[in-house]
């Protein structure tokens, strides 16, 4: 019964989500003020009723209800709760709904946040948010229902996958969905401006936030599912190029650049078509990405043709969402013309670096990710693009963004002198070589990817404490004074320097992990020693373990340095009986500069067992670098230049029957 | 990698075979010879698991990438240079088995592409820039029709911080 009031639910949301397309699109055309406020109450009620749908798809799996064909397949009634709920979106038809849950919530959240947005801008952007949800919600009912019931529900579950049960894993898509649909909040505000026929610096402010929370996500599920590889896959690889993970990586990379031109447009009102098309694309490449992974066409050509309806309807939707805005862009490009004027050498310019390195770097990961495609459609290639190529084509954007970053935050809006931004960072400059010379010297094996890395790493990391310095005052003022305003500088300053000291970080993290890490893989007898990279390694029992859904051999390991215990680890082999799947369970000791990581094989003559040991120098800072970002645009989210429009309401409310724009 | 593929397969309902629980390179197919090792190990980053999804044979668990990875320490113990035991493999299944693509004929423009775009990329950059630099000012004026004072005003509590 619950199941079939969520289904309803979806379908009255769907015919909910048309009449916001439709209502505040009018109303804000013809200056009808109620019209406009149907379209508030409209986003409100769709979320309500996607959320309610959301439950009962919930409810159906907390219960393992198996007369709900998804629950079938994807549960069992010994998994434990956590994975019951994740289940949820652990399969297509549970995450396009996850989706457009998420979806309706920015819109509700455009309604609950939006009271500083002027009237008609919130009601088009809201029409916007409408038509993609009803396009989604269509995808659903159409293709992908969730609510399908089975005729003779089974005893039991097929259960969800075993990789997918992990704490990790769990959190991963929702992160990612957050992000991925976060950027159509900066789309619909594209398209909305691009109709109204205004961009300002005001809508520069305005988007920004959106994009900003949108991006935090993203940074977050992208570490969240690069970790969950790190420690699941059993070798402790982090990223591997594959067209899943371009596909989260591309929108992550035209976001950051939307970042930051929506602030050339606040500040210096310039950029602006620019702006306005990277906020198009950034949700282009979400959808782009939800395509590729959807049909799995480029993963293999074979795929699409087994499930052509979902493929083809999503790149109908993508067609028609991109068509219509790249469409309106073209038919409005003339009031997208910029005011300010800077010179050469400016902060402006070196954000219009930024966007060109940024914006390329994701056109190479584009171009390498559908080749494989194109190779086969245009040349009869049959071939691959892995992770020898990528390394290679998207390194030197990597040290180009690293090595101008500290100088383009230092340089002034408008004018300035490369000479005057770099003498406050030519200490630091050198220290970064001195760091690059020390661990050039330190390191027994001469490959350049440690120093290289670490000069970078550290100048980026400096050359954000400078840039903090610098908004303090200048030298004649003393540093006790400056200390004191440290503390007192807008968020947005801090959060502009702890976002790129994570980036700096993660630099770090990379090039250190990649040069240094140390395998070793032996069998091993038990109470048998052995030495990877100055730790004595000890197998000290393997024992047989029963889990709540799974049977396990769990192997004890010491770890001991010059004599003294590190660490115990306890790495496991599971096997899933419900699926009949083995998984490798790593056992980790995490460390500040490097992790031991060891898996246990199979089973050899005389009682032995493989044994994988690895030492990963610095891996823990990648994902700090991470996180760290996305603190960085917490901070700058939480600058109170974003909220200073909300008192302001009370001002403005006689002013609301001002005149339409130019249109 | 299969892993991942796996969990994306799953998460997408494409279904795939599900992978076993042993890993990559066993103890019994290193080589004694550490330099020799060395160099296969890094032959077969590059190379792909023809039965995997996205995976090198260096860590694939498949049976084919097993063989593949004895074929290759055979190959370079006969005393084949680098580029003879890459061929080796090639001349059996095709490029498709190369991660890392050739750089002849049409995937040219795969490897171009980026240098390519990156060159056009300034050049536009650096034309706008140098007409934002406007010498005589002309860039200030806009074809936007001005602001009406209700509107500036509006801007301007909006802008004020």
């Amino acid at each position: 019964m619950f199941i079939e009031l969520g289904h309803a639910a979806l379908i009255l949301a769907f015919l909910v989500s048309l009449l916001q397309t439709v209502v505040p699109l009018v109303g804000a055309h013809r200056g009808w003020a109620q019209w406009m406020a149907a379209g508030s109450a409209a986003a409100t009620t769709q979320f309500l009723l996607v959320f309610f749908s959301f439950a009962a798809l919930t409810y159906a799996f907390v219960t393992s209800d198996f007369s709900v064909r998804l629950v079938v397949a994807n549960s069992h009634t010994l998994k434990p709760m956590l994975y019951k709920v994740s289940g949820v979106w652990g399969n297509h038809e549970g995450s396009m709904l996850l989706w457009v849950l998420i979806l309706a919530g920015f819109g509700a959240c455009a309604v609950w946040f939006g009271n500083n947005l002027p009237d008609r801008l919130r009601a088009r952007v809201l029409a916007v948010q409408g038509a993609i949800g009803a396009g989604f919600y269509a995808f659903i009912l159409f293709t992908s229902n969730p609510f399908e019931r089975v005729s003779a529900p089974p005893f039991d579950g097929n259960d969800l996958n075993p990789l997918l049960q992990d704490p990790g894993l769990a959190f991963h898509p929702p992160f990612l969905y957050l992000g991925y649909v976060g950027l159509s909040m900066a789309f619909s505000f594209a398209v909305a401006a691009l109709i109204e026929g205004r961009v300002d610096a005001a809508w520069g402010r305005w988007v920004r936030p959106w994009t900003l929370a949108a991006w935090i996500f993203l940074t977050i599920g992208i570490a969240l599912g690069s970790w969950w590889a790190y420690y699941e896959l059993g070798w402790g690889g982090f990223w591997f190029w594959d067209p899943v993970e371009n596909a989260s990586f591309m929108p992550w990379l035209i976001a950051a650049a939307l970042l930051h031109s929506a602030i050339v447009v606040e500040k210096r009102e310039s950029l602006k078509a620019w702006t306005i098309l990277l906020a198009i694309m950034a949700f282009g490449f979400s959808l782009i990405g939800t395509f590729i992974v959807r049909s799995g066409v480029i993963t293999s050509v074979h795929a699409f043709a087994n499930d052509p309806e979902r493929g083809v309807f999503i790149l109908m939707l993508l067609a028609l969402y991109m068509g219509g805005a790249l469409t309106l862009f073209a038919a409005r490009a003339n009031v997208m013309v910029s005011k300010g004027v800077f010179g050469m050498v400016s902060r402006e310019s070196a954000l219009v670096l930024n966007n060109i390195l940024l914006a390329v770097s994701c056109f190479v990961v584009f171009v390498g990710t559908i080749w494989p495609l194109v190779a086969e459609l245009f040349f009869d290639r049959k071939l691959s693009v892995g992770p020898p190529f990528f390394n290679l084509a998207f390194s030197p954007f990597v040290i180009l963004i690293a090595l101008l970053l500290p100088i383009g935050t230092l340089l002034p809006w408008k004018r300035a002198k490369v000479a005057r931004a770099l003498k406050p960072l030519r200490g630091w400059f050198l220290l970064a070589a001195a760091i690059m010379a020390l661990v050039w010297a330190m390191q027994t094996e001469r490959t350049a990817l440690a120093p290289i890395g670490a000069f970078l790493g550290s100048w980026v990391i400096l050359g954000a404490g400078v840039d903090l310095w610098q908004r303090t005052g200048n030298a004649k003022q003393g540093a006790a004074a400056r200390r004191k305003r440290l503390l007192r500088l807008p968020r947005a300053d801090w959060g502009r320097a702890v976002a790129h000291s994570g980036f700096g970080i993660t630099i770090l993290g990379v090039s250190f992990l990649m040069a240094w890490e140390l395998e070793d893989i032996r069998v091993a007898h038990l109470g048998e020693s052995f030495e990877v990279g100055g730790y004595d390694i000890t197998l000290a029992s393997v024992r047989e373990g029963q889990g709540p859904n799974y049977s396990n051999i769990l192997a004890e390991i010491d770890v001991a340095k010059n004599g003294k215990p590190v660490a115990t680890l306890y790495p496991e082999k599971r096997i899933y009986p419900v699926q009949a799947m083995p998984t490798t369970e790593a056992a980790i000791d995490n460390g500040f500069t490097r992790d031991v990581y060891v898996v246990i094989g199979d089973p050899q003559e005389n009682n032995g067992w493989v044994v994988r040991t690895y030492i990963k120098p610095f891996a823990n800072w990648i994902w700090a670098g991470a996180i760290i970002m996305s603190l960085g645009g917490g901070l700058s989210l939480s600058d109170r230049r974003y909220r200073v429009a909300a008192p302001g309401r009370r001002h403005r409310a006689p002013a609301n029957a001002t005149p339409g724009p130019a249109e | 990698m299969k892993y991942l593929l796996t969990l994306f397969a799953l998460v997408l309902g494409l279904g795939l075979a599900a992978p076993t629980a042993t890993l990559a390179v066993e103890p019994d197919e290193i080589l004694a010879d550490p330099a020799l090792e060395e160099r296969a190990r890094e032959l077969s980053k590059d190379l792909r698991c023809l039965v995997c999804r996205n995976e090198n044979i260096d860590e694939s668990n498949a049976d084919l990438a097993r063989d593949l990875r004895i074929f290759l320490r055979e190959r370079l113990t006969a005393g084949d240079s680098d580029d003879e035991a890459i061929e080796a493999i090639v001349s059996r299944y095709g490029e498709y088995v190369l991660l890392n693509p050739k750089v002849t004929g049409s995937s040219l423009m795969l490897w171009l592409a980026g240098p390519v775009a990156l060159i056009c990329a300034l050049g536009i950059g650096f034309t706008y820039v140098r007409g934002r630099s406007g010498r005589d000012g002309k860039a200030t004026e806009t074809q936007q029709k001005p602001l009406s004072d209700e509107e500036q005003a509006r801007l301007d509590e909006i802008l004020k911080s």
